[in-house]
């Protein structure tokens, strides 16, 4: 069994009796990129000198005994929109292609205190704007199980990585599904926490209000280590919750006998594939012969979530992205004429097309005459989604529907057709609007492609989603399965 | 409410972008499109709804004011695309 096929528990075994050094993790990483990423395209910047020396150094460690962190010598991607001090940090974009951050964000380091290894930077969707990775402005991510489908995004790149064997785990952003999505389109597991959980410090902007990091896994199990590594309050973001951190690890005790489950209709309702309703159908009994309980809810506000999303997180981006603007990092526009056409030149050069659309969306939205009529109106129905899931989980403990309304679709298929490629995050903004934690595992496949199960939980409530989505993996093998490379 | 080239292109002037012919005509369909699909959020009654800016009950997180050490002028201009004597170089703003 490939070394990244193993369980964390596993491998840290096999580092103790000394059957694997860190160096062979390292090593089996960087063999691996080399075999596969020139069609899977899943990174932008490799560290390979600085991993190789990390890993010598936690060799030794390993030598001399003594305390381990939690992900000791654990081959890690990062997504490129996490700044990582002295390693490229792009946003896939043009605008950053030379940036070169002067600090690492607090995920960072979180990691480099579990000591996990950095093995390179992970391609997405520029500044995380997109659902394919057909908007990196390098080239884009393909998907593992096959090349000729997106990987998802807008962090493809952490799911492609690790569904192909790159990387032991990754680390990937969620604004509107971008962490769930791939990972439902690549058959790994991905968790977004609850807004607040991980800190945003050192994750660039997009939508403020939504944004959260968080771990793609090959298994539940490693999603709850790599969570317990990167929870908890940072007083670098004003945004951060002061809760106390639970241990997720030990929450998974497989049961889940009790658990009310509501599924809401509008979730597997209209533009939800067959193939995709009778693989959550099929999870459902799985639950059920577990001893949880399902049923029939309703989450009215639904069909309103993609409109309010993009409002308002265009909204937020446009402010945001204001900040790129040729001064202090990021290109400049060669000779401009005055300050105000740096600005305009600079930005115009550096921003793709998904970004610039984005801009101006949340331009207009803001602007004097429009703000009460969409800015402000979709903070209200905001609150409307927010209370579908209060009312939901008043009576229920989780929240069950597909992630992702279909499977992966194929590369340059919904290009130029915005509003369909937004229809594609139907499952996942409700999620992120009310700010509620939600990961999505493995629960099928359709034509060869996999499908993801979406399991959305309380504020907070991490170890009852872990929990339960560790128990459904138990008695299942989707997870198991490997894309032939 | 539909929305014309005019409209993009001040759009465009506040948001600091500058595009092309082609581009403002694609963006005038583009966008035209999506606030027609958002304006199903018109569809309902939010008079008495309050807006939500955020999820989490925190408002006006401070911090202690005391003096902490800062990122040094040198690292700050690390990736500064033009500069002169630790400042940022810029077109003059005043003829």
């Amino acid at each position: 069994m490939a070394p990244f096929d193993l369980r964390l528990q596993e491998v840290h075994n096999k580092l103790t009796s000394k059957e694997l050094s860190v160096t062979d993790l390292v090593n089996e990483s960087y063999q691996r990129i080399a075999e596969t990423d020139a069609s899977i395209q899943a990174f932008l910047t490799l560290n390979e000198d600085g991993a190789r020396a990390a890993a010598s150094e936690l060799d030794k460690q390993l030598q001399e005994g003594g305390e381990r962190g939690l992900l000791f010598g654990l081959p890690a991607g990062i997504k490129d929109n996490i700044v990582t001090e002295g390693l490229l940090t792009t946003c896939g974009s043009q605008f950053l292609r030379n940036h070169d951050p002067i600090y690492n964000a607090t995920t960072v380091k979180k990691l480099m205190a579990a000591q996990s290894i950095t093995i390179g930077k992970l391609n997405m969707d520029e500044f995380a704007m997109g659902g394919s990775n057909e908007n990196s402005s390098f080239y884009p991510t393909r998907n593992p199980w096959n090349t000729d489908y997106v990987p998802g995004g807008s962090s493809g790149g952490s799911a492609a990585a690790v569904a192909a064997g790159q990387v032991y785990f990754s680390l990937g952003s969620d604004t509107g599904g971008s962490i769930r999505q791939p990972a439902a389109y690549c058959g790994v597991v991905g968790l977004k926490p609850t807004y607040g959980l991980v800190s945003r410090f050192g994750l660039v902007a997009f939508a403020s209000s939504l944004d959260q990091i968080g771990p793609l896994t090959k298994n539940v199990e490693d999603s709850a280590y790599v969570l317990q590594a990167l929870a908890g309050y940072d007083e670098m973001d004003s945004t951060s919750a002061k809760v106390d951190i639970p241990d997720y690890v030990n929450a998974l005790n497989g049961d889940v006998k009790g658990l009310r489950i509501g599924v809401p209709k509008e979730y597997l309702g209209q533009g939800i594939d067959p193939k995709v309703k009778e693989a959550v159908l099929q999870a459902l009994k799985v639950y059920e012969s577990l001893g949880a309980t399902w049923e029939e809810v309703s989450m009215p506000h639904t069909e309103y979530a993609v409109a309010t999303y993009y409002l308002l997180a265009s909204s937020e981006a446009s402010s945001n992205l204001a900040r790129f603007d040729g001064v202090r990092y990021g290109v400049r526009a060669d000779n401009p004429d005055n300050l105000i056409e740096l600005y305009r030149k600079s930005r115009s050069q550096g921003f793709g097309p998904e970004v610039k659309r984005r801009i101006m969306l949340g331009t207009y939205a803001l602007s004097s005459g429009y703000y009460d009529a969409y800015y402000l109106k979709a903070q209200k129905v905001r609150t409307l989604i927010k209370q579908d899931f209060d009312n939901v989980f008043a009576n229920y403990d989780l929240i069950i529907g597909p992630t992702a309304p279909t499977p992966a679709f194929r590369i340059g298929e919904q290009v130029g057709d915005p509003l369909t490629m937004y229809l594609n995050d139907i499952c996942t903004i409700p999620v992120s609007l009310a700010g509620v934690p939600a990961i999505s595992v493995p629960c099928g496949f359709a034509d060869g492609l996999p499908i993801g199960l979406q399991i959305i939980g309380k504020a907070f409530d991490e170890t009852t989603v872990l929990r339960a989505a560790h128990a459904y993996e138990q008695h299942t093998e989707h997870h198991k399965q490997r894309p032939q490379l | 409410m539909s929305i014309t080239v005019k409209d993009v292109e001040h759009v465009a002037n506040l948001a600091r972008l500058e595009l092309s012919e082609q581009e403002k005509e694609q963006l005038t369909g583009q966008l035209n499109a999506i606030l027609k699909y958002a304006e199903k959020l018109g569809e309902l009654d939010t008079d008495h709804v309050e807006p939500t800016s955020h999820v989490l009950p925190v408002t006006n997180v401070m911090r202690d004011d005391r003096v902490r050490e800062s990122v040094s002028v040198e690292t700050a201009m690390k990736n500064a695309p033009d500069e002169e004597d630790g400042q940022f170089k810029v077109p003059a703003v005043l003829e």
